[in-house]
């Protein structure tokens, strides 16, 4: 370590930097986050999937890989007249157990406008503004099959994802973000000054970890009663503190009383110097791991806040959202919307979780 | 010595040692590239029937050895040299399996370490665990193992075995435990006892009480022990053969007669003489490096300083009547009341050192942290300039708190982690607002790292890149920022090696001399108290109980705890008396 005189030396991060290079698997994942993280920012900035709202692609256009023989030919707009009801209702579905009794209601008793053969007093005009809104586009530029195939409006699926991973991680990172800064400064109040403090902090933590999880978020979200982005950040965050609460406070406890804060007692420093500034960065190493962990976490229960459908608005895109259309897709046969979220969703969770243990090896306050 | 060894080989004798350890390298990986070499191919023999002291300050590589012999060294970053033999019955230890090594260890050696609470496990009480090593390694059971439980306490001098063998470890005292760390030690009659630093973590005068069992055990069992240390008083006590190390290898080796009364190797005098003693007050303590150069100082008869006090001194600081208490919950309503410090009264003379003496528990510690207000003092005043520090509002004492500062006893601990040299010596100045502004702060700094002989560089370096005496150097740079008129120094120089104790202890005295600072310097060390200060004051279980003039009450004490510390102090060997020397 020959260091010219006046070159800063290694500080501890630097010495963990260090160490992270030696982990290869860390550093693997360390690549894959980082690409994410590009592939968000440019999303973000709208240099990529700006337009992922845009119908580029039939009705469920399949991957190109695939060919576009792979979509059964009754999924085609305006194929068959029943399809002019709805897309999905009239779709036979080969494993539907109760798919013969429909087809004997529909073909005997006469219950519906539509199942009787009379025929729609509206249906020309309907045709009409189809016509007019979509033929033109649909005629010109709707292709055939997509990179990675389109969903039931014809959105083009790679770009929906991209969207998708930036929404999802949008909300993992902020939503972990808060969380950590209130269970940090939580911890730091109840594990410094303790007594009644602590005490106070400590019923607080009390009465959040005595609800059922999925209960409590359902009440938050019920009581913010908005869908959106932001909503499901707050909703994550002010519910996923307490893990990080009780780590640091437990952190700070042990910190407080070590001889370095009593130095810096005698040295006159304030109670908010000593907890920020001295206490802060010797803990850091814990709430860093913390917040990783919970980036992890939080992206999975938006995924499944989405799929609950307490997620995202319905004028977003989230790996949740888009899991969430996948399930009636499914049903008729097209995966690769769920492929292509679950993929996403698995390469990016997988690298960060890995990135986290690495970095909670090199990041091991071995203080020498 | 035991009748069924029929095989002459194995009769140990002064020719035939029971160990021997043959180039014994041992190194350590530290990371991909580097290796640090703990213990560079060293022999030496363990005859039996003998204590052997091995040497050495920390680094020193004793303990790496002492491991060795135990087959506990760490595997996964441990390398030992193929060249290295360590032979005990004609086996070489090193190439034996882990199976055969585990019968030994226990059986045919065994260890005591340096933490005794620390060794025992808190949720079996002594007895069960003396009964463990005994059903393990010897075979008995039930009764019989309870009654040789009871017996091998008794053995180490446990009052009333029969009751405490079923006391839970933290019931003992510190040094009742270490006698039952010695007790499952020899329980199945070792032939080596490998002693690390045992004594080091207690009281002087439990310490002395653990050495005379250690030597009495000794003597009576007929075996080995290999007593690891820092301490050459302690060695000079107990020894039969000493082995001084030093970064690895053997300096010297020799009786203990021999190594006492005329060392060879330089470091070996060094580590002889710059320890303070009772006797001599040089002006400055040698150091190592004074020996290894031969400079006047490390001339038996360079000059001493006088100590003492006349009685017409300026006082800085005055203490009247302090007082702390803790309280615990007793019931449901009520507490109980513990008195850590009880009616503490002195007067501390500008440019002078106060010594505080004491056991652990004494309350010591507690007066200096009510000094400084670390703790809230329950009664009594502190007069600084005429007022009264601990009835001040904490926004007013915050301009009086710069001028008391306090060094603390570990160095590892007292600076952050995560600030650079720089940072650690400009905040004080920052707080206080001392300096015109950062340029002027940062040459201050320079100034005072070039003062506490450090070098410059270090202003952007962090505290685990540097040695102990050095960070201890550094928390001294901390406390100069603020040019404070009183420095408590709690344990300042405890956690260091003996050679950088009188490297800081010489700084210590050095920067009194120049800023003119009073000291209260708070010791177990009797030795170290003696030579630093000019006042004593004897504490126990919270109280004063002597306050004399410091040659004074080392010469003539008074009260009868006086006495007795001084006289558990270790004398070395000169004064070894009563035990006979094997050769």
């Amino acid at each position: 370590m020959s260091i010219a005189s006046h070159a800063e030396s290694p500080g501890l991060w630097v010495l963990a930097w260090r160490r992270f290079r030696h982990d290869r698997v860390g550093l693997v994942s360390y690549y894959i986050v980082l690409l994410f993280v590009a592939l968000v920012a440019a999303s973000w900035t709208g240099l990529i999937a700006s337009d992922w709202e845009k119908e580029v692609g039939v009705s469920h256009a399949p991957p190109t890989f695939l060919g576009p023989g792979a979509v059964a030919s009754h999924i085609e707009p305006a194929a068959a007249p029943q399809s002019l009801h709805s897309d999905e209702s009239a779709e036979s579905n080969v494993i539907d157990p109760l798919a013969e009794v429909l087809a004997e209601i529909r073909g005997g008793k006469p219950i519906g406008a539509a199942d009787t053969g009379i025929v729609d007093p509206l249906a020309d005009v309907l045709a009409e503004i189809r016509g007019q809104s979509g033929s033109a586009s649909a005629t010109e530029t709707q292709a055939a099959t997509l990179l990675l195939g389109g969903d039931k409006w014809g959105r083009d699926v790679l770009k929906k994802v991209i969207k998708g991973t930036e929404t999802s991680m949008f909300v993992g990172l902020a939503a972990a973000a808060l969380a950590a800064l209130l269970g940090t400064v939580f911890g730091a109040m109840a594990g410094y000054y303790g007594r009644w403090i602590d005490d106070l902090f400590n019923w607080f933590y009390s009465v959040f970890t005595s609800i059922p999880y999925l209960l409590l978020i359902l009440s938050i979200a019920a009581v913010l009663n908005q869908k959106g982005t932001i909503t499901v950040i707050l909703i994550l965050g002010l519910t996923g503190w307490t893990g990080i609460f009780r780590l640091v406070r437990a952190e700070y406890m042990k910190h407080k009383v070590r001889e370095y804060v009593q130095a810096a007692d005698a040295i006159g420093a304030s109670h908010m110097r000593r907890i920020f500034v001295h206490i802060l960065p010797n803990v850091s190493h814990v709430v860093l791991v913390q917040l990783s962990l919970h980036v992890v976490l939080f992206i999975k229960s938006e995924v499944v806040l989405s799929f609950l459908g307490f997620g995202v608005g319905v004028d977003t895109v989230s790996w949740g959202s888009m899991l969430n259309e996948a399930q009636t897709e499914l049903l008729i046969g097209n995966w690769w919307q769920l492929a292509a979220a679950t993929a996403a969703m698995a390469v990016m969770v997988t690298a960060f979780g890995l990135l986290t243990d690495a970095l909670r090896d090199a990041l091991d306050p071995k203080l020498k | 010595m035991s009748a069924v060894d029929n095989t002459p080989v194995n009769k140990p004798s002064e020719n035939n040692p029971l160990f021997s350890i043959r180039d014994l390298s041992v190194s350590f990986r530290i990371d991909r590239t580097t290796r640090l070499d703990a213990v560079k191919g060293i022999s030496f023999d363990i005859p039996a029937n003998s204590t052997v002291a091995l040497v050495g300050e920390s680094g020193s590589g004793k303990s790496v050895t002492a491991l060795a012999i135990l087959g506990l060294l760490p595997k996964q970053n441990s390398v030992v040299a193929s060249g290295g033999r360590i032979l005990y019955r004609d086996r070489n230890l090193l190439a034996l399996a882990p199976d055969e090594m585990r019968k030994l260890r226990g059986c045919d050696i065994s260890m005591i370490f340096q933490e005794p609470m620390s060794s025992l496990n808190p949720l079996f009480t002594v007895g069960f665990q003396l009964i463990e090593v005994l059903t393990e390694h010897v075979g008995l059971r039930d009764k019989p193992a309870r009654a040789r439980a009871i017996e091998l306490l008794r053995e180490v001098g446990i009052p009333e075995p029969e009751t405490r063998i079923d006391a839970y470890p933290f019931q003992l005292s510190g040094g009742q435990q270490q006698r039952v760390m010695i007790a499952m030690a020899i329980a199945c009659e070792p032939k080596l006892l490998i002693a690390d630093e045992p004594t080091t973590a207690l009281d002087v005068t439990i310490q002395k009480q653990i050495l005379d069992l250690i030597a009495e055990v000794q003597k009576r069992r007929q075996m080995s022990v290999l007593f690891i240390t820092h301490d050459l008083a302690v060695v000079g006590e107990i020894a039969d053969h000493v082995i001084v190390m030093r970064d690895g290898e053997i300096r010297e080796q020799g009786s203990v007669g021999r190594i006492f009364e005329s060392p060879q190797d330089s470091y070996t005098q060094a580590l002889l003489l710059c320890r303070p003693r009772l006797g001599r007050r040089p002006k400055r303590l040698p150091v190592i490096d004074d020996f290894l150069n031969r400079t006047p100082a490390a001339a038996p008869d360079a000059p001493e300083r006088s100590r003492g006090l006349r009685g017409d001194e300026e006082i800085v600081l005055e203490v009247r009547h302090l007082g702390k208490s803790f309280y615990s919950r007793k019931g449901l309503f009520g507490r109980q009341e513990f008195k850590a410090v009880h009616d503490v009264s002195f007067k501390l003379p500008k440019g002078k050192t106060l010594g505080l003496v004491g056991e652990s528990g004494s309350g010591k510690t507690t007066v200096g942290l009510a000094l400084m207000r670390l703790h809230e003092a329950s009664s009594g005043q502190v007069l600084f300039d005429g007022k009264d520090l601990l009835s001040m509002p904490p926004r007013e004492a915050m301009r009086y708190k710069r001028r008391i500062q306090i060094i603390f006893q570990n160095p590892y601990s007292s600076l952050n982690p995560r600030f650079t040299i720089g940072q650690i010596l400009m905040e004080p100045m920052q707080i206080h607002r001392i300096g015109a502004g950062e340029q002027e702060r940062r040459n201050m700094a320079y100034e005072l790292l070039e003062k506490v002989g450090l070098p410059g560089t270090s202003f952007f370096k962090y505290p685990h890149e540097f040695s102990g005496g050095q960070r201890q150097r550094i928390a001294i740079a901390r406390c100069l920022t603020m040019k404070p008129d009183v420095l408590i120094c709690d344990e300042s120089v405890s956690a260091l090696d003996v050679s950088v104790q009188a490297q800081v202890l010489n700084l210590l005295q050095d920067l009194q001399d120049e800023y003119g600072m009073s000291y209260i310097f708070i010791s177990h060390d009797l030795a170290v108290v003696k030579y630093m200060a000019d006042e004593v004051m004897v504490m126990n279980e919270g109280e004063i109980v002597e306050t004399a003039n410091s040659d004074d009450i080392y010469l003539n004490p008074q009260h009868p705890y006086t006495k007795k510390l001084l006289s558990s102090i270790p004398k070395g060997w000169q004064g070894r008396t009563e035990r006979p020397l094997l050769n």
